[in-house]
């Protein structure tokens, strides 16, 4: 870990602030302005209380070890932002029925202002989105970080990858053009072939036996409601989780007792 | 883990922990660091690739590639692997459903205290074989073209039955070839193998009302082609009487 110690700046002593003498009085508009900050969070913590969760959440310790690999999470979660925040933007303009759908797409894409460069983070931050999940998969994997005390975290996880699959899929239909019409009618064909629920799931995608004007609004529905509220909260049940517990040291760490201790045993 | 094994590694966890440093600032500069390249690479990649829109969605037609995003590459390969259509099921659900299941309950199976890598031959193993075969089945789908073009030439027997057989079957060639289907079917040397069947000799498998009614009433996965039927009949019976002239036999 790179050492992040941040010196004070080199200031000879004649010119360091003075600490306040006890009598004086704090007069300057500086000193009122830091007053009201400190005061209005004060404010709010006395009625809110949140300041023991911000300690608990903030300054709380990483275990010897951690690496660049534990950034993985974070960034997956960097990711879902991004897709939150350029989704209510592209929302904005996406009008979700099968006759101007597509017009509204080519709209955002031509006319509106950075209308295109908008559409391409929300599109390429899916792909990033799930590359790094699978990534922090992967890494939560093979450090064992599933294994007591953090095996619920690992489910919540798996549920957070389906539903990350599946925001994919929903969003893949939704520019109404050829290549993502008919994509997603083999894709609700093949959920169809799977065993007692796959009819019905397929049903439920489209709104019926048939890919309707329906089937649109349906999937707009759940790709930006549904799911990415479920993905929300599940983060921030995941969040707390790993909060609670704290993040697992590498397996290859080992606890070393203090060397003090040693010396004096001998 | 047993009692002990939990008691122990909670233990040692702690002491590592309180050796590490606060999450504030040191693991937030880190993550504000990836933050940044994370945002930063989709930025770029917006810039320089854009995003493109195809044209229109349209039930009747053609032209179009039905392929998933990138990342569900390796699920669609799985269809081309696993061929016979009772197997299609264990494929496109089965398998991934089984996947599924095997990952939620992997902290319940997989109990030992172990943590480190190369000590955990069987989940390492089985994690890189994994990584592995996904990545392959993604190649593969990526690899895989779809070409809207076929090159087949009328058999005798089409020539047999005079020159507005053959207009016919050029016509139902050109539908064939822009409507997708060599996604998934092979025709001679044309198209992918899989996951639907060869088409070669499907006019001797099935008659042409069957065949009529396959493209309307397909198995799943194969999308219906009644939009085309109903808006665009010409063509639709084109593509069937193109289909019906497919008997295997040899194309010289
Ligand atoms: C939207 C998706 C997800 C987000 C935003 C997310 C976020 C996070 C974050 C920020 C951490 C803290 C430590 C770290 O970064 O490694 C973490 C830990 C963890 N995550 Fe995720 N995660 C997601 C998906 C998953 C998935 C798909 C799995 C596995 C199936 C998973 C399993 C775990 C486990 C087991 C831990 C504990 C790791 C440890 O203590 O070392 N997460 N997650």
């Amino acid at each position: 870990m790179p050492k992040l110690k941040l010196p004070a700046a080199p200031v000879p002593p004649a010119l360091k602030p003075k600490p306040r003498r006890p009598d004086e009085h704090q007069h300057t508009a500086v000193d009122h302005a830091k007053e009201a900050g400190i005061g209005a969070i004060g404010w709010v913590d006395e009625r809110m209380g949140a300041s023991g969760f911000g300690r608990w959440l903030m300054f709380r310790k990483v275990p010897k070890g951690t690496n660049w690999f534990y950034t993985l999470g974070s960034a997956t979660m960097f990711a879902f932002l991004n897709q939150a925040i350029t989704g209510v933007f592209l929302a904005m303009y996406y009008d979700p029925n099968a006759i101007n759908a597509y017009e509204s797409v080519r709209y955002i894409s031509n006319e509106a202002f950075l209308g295109e460069f908008v559409r391409g983070m929300h599109k390429w931050g899916s792909s990033v989105m799930v590359i790094l999940i699978f990534l922090h998969m992967a890494r939560t994997f093979f450090f064992g970080a599933y294994k007591y005390p953090r095996e619920l975290n690992w489910v919540i996880g798996v549920a957070l990858l389906i539903l990350t699959m599946a925001m994919s899929f929903t969003g893949y239909l939704l520019p109404f053009d050829q290549r993502s019409y008919w994509a997603t009618v083999v894709g609700v064909n093949i959920n169809g072939t799977g065993p007692l629920v796959g009819p019905y799931l397929s049903d439920f995608l489209r709104g019926g036996p048939d890919f309707t004007a329906v089937t649109l609004s349906r999937f707009y529905a759940i790709h930006m409601m549904l799911i990415p509220g479920a993905i929300a909260a599940l983060i921030g049940a995941h969040l707390y989780l790993v909060t609670k517990h704290g993040t697992t040291a590498p397996p290859w760490m080992k606890a070393e007792t203090d060397p003090d201790l040693r010396t004096e045993k001998e | 883990m047993n009692h002990r094994q939990k008691e122990e590694y909670l233990r040692e966890y702690s002491v590592l922990k309180n050796q590490g440093k606060p999450f504030w600032p040191y693991a937030v500069a880190k993550d504000g660091a990836m933050a940044i390249v994370v945002v930063g690479s989709i930025i770029l990649m917006s810039l320089v690739l854009g995003a493109e829109l195809g044209p229109k969605a349209d039930g009747t037609t053609t032209t179009y590639v039905p392929r998933p995003e990138w990342y569900f590459f390796f699920l669609f390969e799985l269809l081309r692997i696993i061929k016979p259509p009772e197997l299609v099921p264990l494929a496109t659900i089965g398998i991934p459903t089984i996947c599924m299941i095997l990952l939620f309950l992997l902290p319940f199976y997989d109990r030992g205290p172990e943590r480190r890598p190369e000590r955990r031959p069987i989940a390492t193993t089985a994690g890189i074989f994994t990584i592995v075969a996904m990545g392959y089945l993604t190649y593969l789908g990526a690899a895989a073209g779809s070409p809207n073009e076929v090159e087949l030439e009328a058999s005798a027997s089409v020539r047999a039955q005079g020159p507005a057989m053959v207009e016919q079957f050029e016509a139902g060639k050109q539908v064939l070839a822009q409507s997708g289907c060599l996604a998934c079917h092979k025709i001679g040397e044309n198209g992918n193998d899989g996951p639907g069947p060869h088409l070669d000799d499907i006019a001797s498998r099935l008659p042409r009302d069957a065949i009529a009614r396959t493209l309307v009433n397909p198995t799943a996965p194969m999308p219906s082609y009644a939009q085309l039927q109903e808006q665009d009949p010409e063509r639709f019976n084109n593509l069937v009487a193109f289909l019906s002239q497919l008997k295997g036999e040899e194309e010289e």
